[in-house]
């Protein structure tokens, strides 16, 4: 299974498509490493640098309809290899959140209330994710600030985790 | 109780339940093109899974990038030709015969009404037109697909949009669409059949049936859907004439499918589009829109016709009304690829492609191309492309590049004009 702590990348926008996440024109790369320097590459989010910012973080939180747009895996993958296997945001489009659990990832949705109130607590502040799968809670901390959410996976979510995706599944199965 | 049209398709093609609200079905089409499916095909056979489930179901092109522009994508294409031949997957598509995939497919009438069909590509929703459930899934669900031939899906609530009114001279099944995006918003329909009906719908060609539907993604559906009619009969008999005996008999066991009078839905919209006028989108999302009138200071540098929204014989036809006997401005670089080499022939036979050369675009071979910006008039930063395709998203059509999405009639007009401008074609209202 994959390592679903640490560093917080904030990205405070809604609507992130997966052009932003990984621009077409690496969609000729035909290996996940080599999509690694290209994360977010052209996404337009006010003083944010790619470059800096992706650095050491293993978690991305945001707004609402993250990964809208093209259906490429090519952006769970550029994630992936930069060491993020866990977005949490206000909503998915269906086919990137799909394709997060079927890479054995996770994607993770929460109240537009909560998503707030991390915001409100944590943006712009060093932020550490601890991941607490079995209880359906993960915590934020940050300086003296720590607080716990509750999150909710359905069955067949977690089942692609454990599993590790969609294809052994799938393939042990039909 | 009732069901919708995708409700009895999914009923009918069910094979599992694994989970609460997870519905595995059967697939009757599997397609591919070759910039998700390589690596699908590199995982598969890197997990000795180098398997198809039915050589007959799965339909392969290369369209995105063709001719290939460099070795990385020549690669792309060798990965997929190798794999077609491989599996003897008789129906794959190589350039000077291909097109792309959400146009050539149905063109060669592998979508029929009632159909479940998959591809790893967002707007495998055009398919709906036919009466299909027709979704884009990535790479994952692709490779299950190709070795299982199933898929899993999440019960399809639908959202229903009944579209009245009459529409007005120069204005499009693109506008229409822009129209119900802007309304729905980019989300408004996620994880959910739009079901496009009504006697606008009614009235529509199967060619503007597919540019409604191949846009439902943008609003975030899951697929765009119409019920299947005497058009849609009329269109695939070349293919069903001998599974039938009758249209009629093809029309009635095509008719049982659409959604029951008592079907529940999430959501039903009344769209009245009579005063609706050609519309534009103005940030980086298709939600944005404004008429075209409002726009009309907009300076333009590219004029792009084509794609899987708008790149058949009909926008061609649409856009060559405006351009007849016109030069566009010497200030705009014009594009036109037509989206299958069947009807760039058509094209050609009607004296389209003149039209076009005439009025001094150039005509481009059926490819994705610039609709994604990855060839073929990919824009410079700061350069503004006034477009037919369906995503107006930073950086789509090249990096810096600002797009706005319009009717073909409003593209071809802009590149007379140079700037944005509605055609000769709307009278206003
Ligand atoms: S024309 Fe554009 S939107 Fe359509 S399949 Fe090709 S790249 Fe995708």
């Amino acid at each position: 299974m994959k390592n679903f702590s640490g560093g917080v990348l904030f990205l405070d926008r809604s609507d992130i498509n997966t052009d932003e996440i990984i621009p077409a024109r690496y969609l000729t790369e035909i290996s996940k490493k080599a999509l690694k320097p290209y994360l977010l590459e052209d996404l337009s989010l006010d003083g944010f640098t790619p470059k800096d910012d992706i650095e050491g973080k293993r978690v991305i939180i945001t707004r609402a309809n993250f990964g809208c747009g093209s259906s490429r895996e090519h952006a769970p993958w550029a994630l992936e290899v930069n060491g993020i296997n866990l977005v949490i945001a206000e909503s998915f489009a269906r086919i990137f959140r799909q394709n997060m659990f079927n890479c054995g990832m996770m994607a993770v949705e929460l109240s537009a209330q909560t998503i707030d109130n991390i915001f409100t607590g944590f943006f712009g502040k060093k932020t550490y994710l601890e991941m607490e799968l079995e209880r359906n809670i993960f915590s934020l901390t940050a300086d003296e600030r720590r607080q716990e959410v509750i999150f909710s996976l359905s069955d067949f979510d977690r089942a692609l985790i454990r599993s590790g995706g969609w294809l052994e599944f799938a393939d042990s199965k039909y | 109780m009732g069901k919708t049209i995708t409700e009895k398709i999914f009923a009918a093609h069910h094979v599992d339940t694994p989970y609460k609200d997870i519905h595995v079905i059967r697939l009757d089409a599997v397609f591919c093109h070759e910039i998700t499916t390589p690596v699908a095909i590199n995982n598969l056979v890197n997990r000795n899974k180098d398997r198809v489930f039915d050589p007959e179901k799965i339909k392969a092109v290369i369209d995105h990038v063709t001719p290939a522009k460099d070795s990385k994508t020549a690669m792309q294409g060798k990965i997929l030709r190798e794999w077609a031949r491989r599996h003897k997957i008789k129906d794959f598509f190589d350039i000077g015969r291909n097109g792309i995939c959400h146009a050539i497919f149905p063109e060669k009438g592998y979508v029929r009404p009632g159909y479940t069909v998959i591809m790893g590509d967002s707007h495998t929703c055009t398919l709906g037109a036919f009466g299909a459930f027709a979704a884009g899934v990535g790479t994952t669900d692709l490779e299950v697909g190709i070795l299982k031939g199933v898929c899993a899906f999440r019960y399809p609530n639908t959202v229903k949009v009944i579209i009245s009114g009459e529409l007005q001279d120069g204005v499009y099944a693109k506008d229409v669409i822009l129209s119900i995006i802007g309304r729905l918003g980019v989300d408004g329909a996620t994880n959910r059949v739009i079901e496009f009906t009504g006697p606008v719908v009614d009235n529509m060609s199967m060619e503007a049936r597919m540019t409604l539907c191949n846009m439902a993604v943008e609003a975030g559906g899951t697929s765009g859907i119409c019920y299947p009619d005497m058009t849609t009969v009329e269109y695939l008999w070349k293919f069903i004439k001998d599974e039938y005996t009758t249209k009629e008999e093809a029309l009635e066991k095509f008719s049982r499918l659409a959604s029951d009078a008592d079907a529940t839905y999430d959501q039903i919209i009344e769209h009245d589009i009579s005063s609706l006028e050609p519309l534009i989108t103005f940030g980086y999302k298709p939600d944005q829109v404004k008429p075209v009138r409002e726009m009309e200071a907009i300076k333009v540098d590219q004029v792009y016709i084509g794609s899987c929204t708008n790149g058949r014989i009909e926008d061609l036809r649409a856009a060559a009304e405006v351009l007849k006997g016109e030069n566009i401005s010497r200030l705009i670089r014009g594009i036109v690829s037509p989206a299958t080499s069947e009807i760039y022939r058509q094209a050609m036979e009607e004296g389209i492609l003149k039209t076009f050369i005439d009025a001094g675009f150039c005509v481009t071979n059926p490819t994705c191309g610039a609709c994604l910006g990855m060839s073929n008039g990919v824009l410079a930063e700061g350069e503004v492309c006034a477009s037919t395709t369906n995503r107006n998203f930073s950086g789509r059509m090249g990096k810096g590049g600002m797009v706005h999405l319009v009717s073909p009639a409003t593209a071809a007009a802009t590149a007379i004009a140079g700037h944005v401008i509605n055609s000769k074609l709307f009278k206003g209202l």
